[in-house]
């Protein structure tokens, strides 16, 4: 009995060791980060194991744990959804690129108020979250939303409890519209909110706003759309209102200027256009600019590469917006110009 | 000892049974030593810029980096304290009652719910909290209290069902079970002799639990409810569901708060900056001092207890 037993633990040994000797090398690309692009991520990849047999690890364990993953180098790279500025680049000696974009919704739990009904400005959208218009019939609301029978009820406002990417282009957002909010406020991963409460994650903050009626939040899109949640109109810079769908964060990202963004550092709030979303983010990818194995961070681009050219539809159904054309040709030449390995290019 | 056969080797055994249990005992201590050692380490940035005003200051602000502890001590502080003055009546009376008064099969399928309670792990209390507790919360309980005590700061602000309350009763539920089995275990070591005595003298039920069982047990008791504040101090998940995560210090009981435990379990993941985490490191240590002085003072009570009642007979 423990011969057999001892047999099958020899098998199982040495299967176990082919199947590693076979992945290792350079077919295994590792990555960690942010959680608002896994799905994308993990979908990308399961495609391009299926098809180049190349596997990609990615751990969404929050931007933070990224960085700090690709900060000692136990990964190739590090994902983030708020960019990192370029000082920092500059002493890390790292290079960053925008790889997939989405956009942020405010979402409201009102009784008697559907979905999309709602009209919001920024004004009033940094009112409340400062805490200052306190309830649904406030006159200010009422002057924007004519014929919308608002409740006397107490405003909600739920947040991210953790420190989040999300909260990031939220806040941006703000900062933006708001200079009351810049001063007291400000923008970051995490900030002091000035009222409310908070929840863990996309859908602590969802199930607050389901549970808490006269709440208000704000989640990533994808989130929104596949829990059903209510959302509000943004009046945007150009001055119409607008719903959040693929189409309006597309507009958004066509009036970018990402060619004369440093270090690709990019606040993708409050864009020109009619028909722009104003709360869109990019999530980005994170690299050493000098790398030790030439033929491995070569896997690892052309990963991404495929990614650009063929993941658009992927990326779309999953409610993501895909980098157009013309960014992805300024990030291939910023590969080509400072990624190396023993000082030759690796991206050619 | 001397009816086993003495096997060869025995002193060699003796010996190192003797090295490997003090090899044990002392890594115990070196962890535990180990781990203060690395969390002042950490946390000596945060010490050095903020000092004392950590403690004090309300203010967390990642943006600005100006961290405070002050909320996050009191919410701790609020929350064990709700729970356990919910939780020690109950729990006293249930094992008084499964002990002197239950018949032995209600004693024992009761004792036996009690225990199963104990190991429900504790984020299904949160999803049951956030789920299903806290709208029960905010649909009967608090526009009750509210309407009942309009003028009250305790039951001030709106009704959301999350918040301290809701985090303290929780917290109660999770409690209960552990210093509900640890008293039941104590008072049924009470000797039948001295209860059997006392209701020999003509004492009621009544005469005999708190003069007898309660009297004989109380260092049991109190141990007990220690146990019981350990765990609710420490206690991450389930609070983080309910507790509505500000950093507010607040005198209404319905307003959200937030705890050490849950801050961490909140900001640590996305903390890059070197102030900011810390903070956190300093914010555990914080946890840490506050467990280990709790423990202290109840190991003096106790002592002190012990001498009284020592004197006493």
């Amino acid at each position: 009995m423990s011969d057999i037993l001892a047999r099958m633990v020899l098998v199982a040994t040495v299967v176990a060791m082919s199947f590693s000797s076979a992945f290792a090398g350079s077919d295994i690309i590792t990555g960690a980060g942010a959680t608002f692009p896994y799905p994308v991520y993990s979908q990308w990849a399961y495609k391009y194991g299926e098809i180049k047999g190349v596997k990609l690890n990615y751990q969404s364990i929050g931007s933070g744990g990224g960085i700090a993953q690709i900060k000692a180098r136990t990964v190739d790279f590090g994902a983030s959804d708020a960019p990192m500025e370029p000082r920092e680049l500059d002493e890390l000696g790292m290079l960053q690129f925008p790889m997939v974009m989405g956009g942020v919704v405010p979402v409201v739990k009102i009784k008697g108020v559907a979905s999309g009904s709602l009209k919001l400005t920024p004004e009033l959208l940094a009112g409340i979250f400062m805490g200052k218009v306190k309830k649904w019939n406030d006159p200010a609301i009422a002057k924007v939303n004519p014929g919308l029978a608002l409740p006397n009820q107490a405003i909600t406002v739920v947040h991210r409890a953790d420190g989040s990417g999300t909260t990031w282009i939220f806040t941006s957002y703000l900062a933006a519209v708001s200079p009351g909010w810049k001063k007291s406020v400000g923008a970051g991963k995490a900030v002091a909110w000035p009222a409310g409460v908070g929840g863990k994650g996309n859908e602590g903050v969802s199930a607050y706003v389901e549970r808490v009626n006269g709440s208000i939040g704000y989640v990533e899109y994808a989130y929104a759309l596949q829990n059903k949640m209510d959302h509000a109109l943004l009046k945007n810079r150009a001055g119409s209102f607008v719903a959040p769908s693929i189409k309006s964060f597309q507009a958004a990202a066509e009036g970018a200027d990402w060619k004369n963004a440093k270090g690709f550092y990019m606040e993708l709030v409050d864009q020109p256009g009619k028909d722009t979303w104003p709360i869109t983010g990019a999530s980005f990818i994170l690299m050493y600019k000098d790398q030790k194995d030439a033929a491995h961070s070569k896997a690892v681009l052309s990963f991404f590469d495929w990614c650009f050219n063929h993941g658009a539809e992927m990326a779309e159904k999953l409610d993501y917006v895909p980098m157009p054309a013309s960014v992805v040709k300024l990030v291939q030449a910023k590969w080509k110009a400072d990624m190396k390995a023993g000082g030759k290019p690796v991206w050619k | 000892m001397r009816y086993l056969p003495s096997l060869p080797g025995g002193k060699w055994a003796e010996g190192a049974y003797r090295w490997a249990a003090i090899a044990c005992a002392v890594s115990v201590l070196a962890f535990a030593a180990a781990l203060f050692f690395e969390l002042v380490r950490n946390s000596m940035p945060s010490i050095t810029r903020f000092g004392i005003g950590f403690i004090t200051s309300q203010q967390w602000n990642p943006v600005s980096e100006e961290f405070g502890a002050a909320s996050s001590i009191f919410g701790t502080l609020v929350s064990t304290g709700i729970a356990l003055v919910i939780a020690i009546p109950l729990s006293l009376v249930t094992a008084l009652f499964l002990v002197e008064l239950a018949p032995p099969t209600l004693s024992r399928v009761a004792g036996g719910a009690v225990e199963l309670l104990a190991a429900i792990p504790s984020i299904i209390y949160g999803m049951w909290g956030l789920f299903v507790f806290a709208p029960f919360m905010a649909g009967h309980v608090q526009p009750y209290l509210m309407d009942a005590y309009p003028d009250f700061p305790l039951f001030a602000g709106a009704p959301m069902g999350i918040g301290m309350l809701t985090a303290g009763i929780i917290l109660a539920l999770m409690v209960l079970p552990f210093i509900t089995s640890v008293t039941r275990d104590v008072f049924r070591l009470v000797p039948p002799v001295l209860k059997e005595s006392a209701y020999g003298l003509g004492s009621t039920t009544w005469e005999v639990t708190h003069k007898v069982t309660v009297r004989y047990g109380i260092r049991g008791v109190v141990g007990a409810c220690f146990l019981g504040l350990g765990r609710a101090i420490g206690e991450t998940m389930a609070v983080t569901f309910v507790i509505g995560n500000e950093h507010r210090i607040s005198a209404s009981l319905f307003d959200a708060g937030n705890s050490i435990a849950s801050t961490l379990a909140n900001e640590f993941s996305e903390a890059s900056e070197p102030m900011y985490l810390s903070s956190l490191v300093e914010l555990g240590l914080v946890l840490l001092v506050i467990t280990v002085v709790i423990q202290s003072a109840a190991h003096l009570w106790l002592m002190r207890m012990q001498r009284s009642s020592g004197s006493r007979s």
